[in-house]
């Protein structure tokens, strides 16, 4: 039974991983395909999770996750991007090296914090809702320090994937509301899409700091 | 005691209370006509919640009421006792008195939809605080009362000046209000018993006293005027028309001390000594500022309204003497300073009333209310000048009027007070009593500037000339109200008698040795042989004096024919610029104090000989209270909300950025912490 965490917890080690990854990846379709390896690291997750818990409806989560943002979403953007011909480099705010580092703080906080409040509890779970809080801070760090509009979608829906992470692990959410949020990210994505092909239309570039430029702000 | 629902007394109030709401009603939605049925409804609800309380003091009822609206659960917990009955006779009294002076108003060109709804709805207000027993019922009649006096205050919006008094007042109040949230949520503590009987049965420790009573002198003394906070109100008190600035002054500043009493007095258990200090010391300073203000101040209301934050001042005077002495122990004395001060509401809540509508009706006959236009009134209108003068001599506390009953109550207790055992009290006692003789010294000269410009001499411009009196309902309210001045001043033992139960639920004392003086009619502070004021003996003599010298003056004056200088013709000059005006009568007292309060500087331009131009004479004061804790903290708000509009135009990246450093730092926080 023991291996059971230790595998579930391995696959949740392999997508803070690729959160890493995601931060020091320097082309956009680069970025893409980590999202996907983190996406697929997420289905496998929550179909591990599924089987060894005997939870037969997490498997249906785990499908959304593997169609939606192991496939759709990314070959989505993979289009998008070839058809507004972006693929040089990421515009970042901060170096990677920095980037690192404070995403490497970051996952030190997940863990005191997480460490201090589940205290008394079973320790599997307690790593894995560390890790998935983890997670979710680098994603929410990945949206600050790119400037690409593409890159902030990835970054977000980084962060989702950390949530699903969090609610396989704490027994689970009702699958009703794991439906309602990966319908809400799709929105999401539509919302941001069409932003960016504005966003493109009106200033042949996708990079947000030209909407700053537009209003007369100083960086 | 008890929960004595089916009595005829609440019937009354609550149909009175229902009547002056369907008043505000239909004046609202009918308007016209209906504006004019406001007063009289007024003035009968009025009557009837007046004779209430009048009924429930003397006959020492309580009577408690829950009531099924309001909060869910809670419901609406109303509770009339010897405090809030006889604070109902001082306001339903103003309120009769403003009523019936409205009843004069012209049907056609003075009511309007602005004024006329709210009169009811704040008169209302004002009662239900009074009765409140719980602290949401409070806070909700207490913000009513705000809110409906600051629509009156505004009633005249095209006025830029109207707008900024509102402005301010709102500002104010809303600070006033939250400070008195503060205050209920400590006396409620952390059980949250919002019921003033559950505050009752449990006092709140030290601590949180001493906050309460800090938050509820803000509470309070910011409605009330108490200097630093009073910046509003001698700009919004004016604002008004006449009869709701008599309200706003005479009636709505003693809603302000009621709750301070009932804060100190009632729910925060027995007192400290040191509770004093503040309502002492902010009362004297608030005294004697208030009155440099009013003298030299040249718009008649304004002036009416610094002396009204005077009085406020000397009431709180009072009060914190009264919060001394029981914490000492010192019962009798504790009953002195308490009487002083509950006497003092109600007749200042006469006077200021009587003063307001007198100052009304010279704006209704002359349409000014600077004092350098006024003058000669007393032949134009005879009535007004004499109702005026009675409430004159009232406020300057002249014996045997109203005013000097309790300012005399008051010297008796500030004299009792070196037999404090604290060294603080001590020592200030004598330093408060010169304070308060200041005070009453400047109230004199500043009424006699007031009275001796506006309606003595000769008119100072063509409105003045012009003044004719007011309507029959006009003159009744005011002189009403005198008559009350003079009775109260002649029968103050009878008013001591009658607030005794207030002093006993206060103070578990009454005055001593009351009742034994030689009549009936003699006030005894504490004993007979050395504190005692006969008011009809000082008024038989103040008489026969009078009438003597008038007898003596005109008898020599007329006895034979003067002959006098040919070409001044026996007059002096005629035009009305050789008078004495309302700054020249000042400046004696702006040369003492002015310099000193608030940097008076004269200056006189004198053209050049052979040059046309007339000469000027200008006189510069400085509000220090207003620029160092009004003007500046609005600036330094002002400037950190330009600094903080940044905010308002960051890239969304940089949102972003804000948000996780708001979410890192609190979940650091949680490590830290937990």
């Amino acid at each position: 039974m023991n291996h059971a965490y230790e595998i579930s917890h391995l696959l949740a080690g392999v997508m803070l991983v690729t959160s890493f990854a995601l931060l020091y990846q320097q082309r956009v379709a680069a970025v893409l395909n980590t999202f996907a390896a983190q996406s697929i690291a997420l289905a496998l997750a929550v179909a591990w999770a599924a089987w060894s818990q005997g939870r037969p409806d997490l498997f249906i989560t785990a499908l959304i996750a593997l169609t939606l943002k192991g496939i759709v979403i990314p070959v989505a953007l993979h289009r998008t991007v070839a058809r507004l011909g972006i693929h040089r480099e990421v515009e970042k705010v901060v170096g990677v090296g920095v980037a690192l580092m404070v995403g490497l703080a970051l996952t030190g906080l997940a863990q005191a914090l997480l460490f201090k409040v589940t205290h008394g509890t079973a320790s599997h779970a307690r790593e894995e809702l560390a890790l998935a809080l983890a997670i979710i801070l680098l994603g929410f760090l990945m949206m600050i320090v790119r400037r690409n509009a593409v890159t902030q979608i990835v970054g977000f829906m980084s962060m989702e994937n950390g949530l699903i992470l969090a609610a396989t692990g704490a027994r689970g959410m009702p699958l009703v509301v794991e439906v309602s949020v990966a319908f809400s990210v799709l929105i999401a994505l539509f919302v941001f899409a069409v932003f960016v092909f504005r966003i493109r239309e009106r200033f042949d570039t996708i990079d947000i700091e030209a909407l700053d430029r537009m209003r007369g702000d100083r960086r | 005691m008890g929960y004595q629902a089916a009595v005829p007394e609440l019937y009354v109030s609550g149909a009175a209370l229902g009547a002056l709401a369907v008043a505000a009603a239909v004046a609202t939605l009918v308007r016209g006509p209906a504006l004019a049925f406001v007063y009289p409804l007024s003035a009968l609800a009025a009557f009837a919640l007046g004779a209430v309380d009048l009924h429930a003091l003397l006959g020492g009822g309580e009577w408690v009421a829950r009531l099924p609206i309001g909060l869910p659960g809670v419901g609406l917990h109303l509770r009339l006792d010897a405090l809030s009955a006889f604070f109902g006779i001082v306001i339903n009294g103003g309120v009769l008195a403003a009523s019936v002076y409205g009843m004069g108003l012209d049907r056609a060109k003075e009511l309007t939809p602005r004024v006329e709804p709210l009169f009811p709805l704040f008169a209302a207000a004002m009662n239900l605080v009074l009765i409140a027993d719980d602290a949401y019922a409070f806070l909700f009649s207490w913000e009513l009362m705000s809110l409906a006096s600051w629509a009156l205050v505004v009633a005249r919006h095209t006025d830029p000046e109207s707008r900024r008094a509102g402005y301010l007042y709102l500002i104010m109040a809303a600070i006033g209000t939250s400070a008195l949230l503060f205050a209920f949520g400590g006396l409620a503590g952390p059980a949250g018993g919002y019921g003033f009987d559950t505050i009752r049965a449990h006092p709140p420790g030290p601590l949180v006293a001493a906050l309460v009573l800090a938050a509820g002198l803000v509470g309070c003394g910011s409605k009330g005027g108490l200097i630093p906070l009073h910046a509003w109100l001698p700009l919004a008190h004016p604002a008004a028309p006449s009869h709701v600035s008599a309200l706003m002054s005479g009636v709505m500043t003693k809603v302000a001390i009621y709750g301070f009493v009932r804060i100190a007095f009632d729910l925060l258990g027995p007192p400290a000594w040191w509770w004093a200090l503040p309502p002492i010391v902010l009362g004297a300073v608030t005294a004697v500022l208030g009155l440099l203000y009013a003298v030299f101040d040249r718009d008649l209301k304004r002036v009416l309204a610094y002396s009204t934050i005077e009085n406020v001042g000397v009431i709180f005077v009072a009060l914190g003497l009264a919060l001394a002495f029981r914490a000492n122990g010192q019962e009798a004395a504790a009953a002195v300073a308490m009487a002083a001060a509950l006497l003092h509401v109600l007749n200042h809540s006469w006077f200021k009333s009587l003063l307001f509508l007198g100052a009304g009706a010279v704006l209704h006959a002359t349409g000014r209310r600077d004092l350098e236009g006024l003058g000669g009134l007393i032949h134009r209108m005879p009535r007004t000048a004499a109702f005026f003068l009675v409430g004159a001599l009232a406020i300057s506390a002249l014996p045997p009027l109203n005013g000097f009953v309790s300012e005399w109550l008051l010297f008796q207790a500030v004299i009792a007070a070196p037999a404090l055992p604290q060294a603080a009290l001590h020592f200030a006692s004598p330093a408060i009593g010169a304070m308060l003789a200041l005070a009453a010294a400047l109230a004199a000269a500043c009424f006699v500037r007031v009275y001796g410009i506006a309606f003595l001499g000769r008119p100072r411009s063509v409105e003045a000339a012009r003044a004719h009196e007011v309507p029959m309902a006009q003159q009744i309210a005011m002189g009403g109200l005198a008559l009350l001045c003079i009775a109260g001043g002649l029968f103050g033992s009878v008013l001591a008698a009658m607030i005794a139960p207030v002093l006993r639920d206060l103070v578990d004392s009454v005055l001593p040795n009351s009742g034994s003086g030689p009549t009936a009619f003699s006030l005894i502070a504490f004993d007979p042989e050395r504190s005692i004021y006969d008011a009809p003996v000082i008024a038989f003599f103040v008489a026969i004096a009078s009438l003597t010298t008038l007898l003596v003056v005109h008898r020599l004056s007329a006895r034979r024919t003067r002959l006098g200088p040919a070409w001044d013709c026996g007059f002096p000059d005629p035009s009305p610029a050789t008078q004495y005006t309302a700054s020249s009568f000042a400046q004696p007292l702006r040369r003492v104090y002015g310099a000193v309060v608030f940097a008076a500087r004269e200056t006189v331009v004198m053209p050049a000989p052979g040059d046309a131009r007339p000469a000027q004479f200008s006189v510069v004061l400085v509000d220090y209270a207003w620029r160092v804790l009004y003007a500046a903290p609005s600036r330094a708000v002002l400037r950190l909300s330009e600094r903080l509009n940044a905010l308002q135009f960051l890239s969304i990246r940089r949102y972003l950025v804000l948000m996780f450093a708001a979410l890192v730092i609190l979940l650091s926080i949680a490590v830290v912490a937990i």
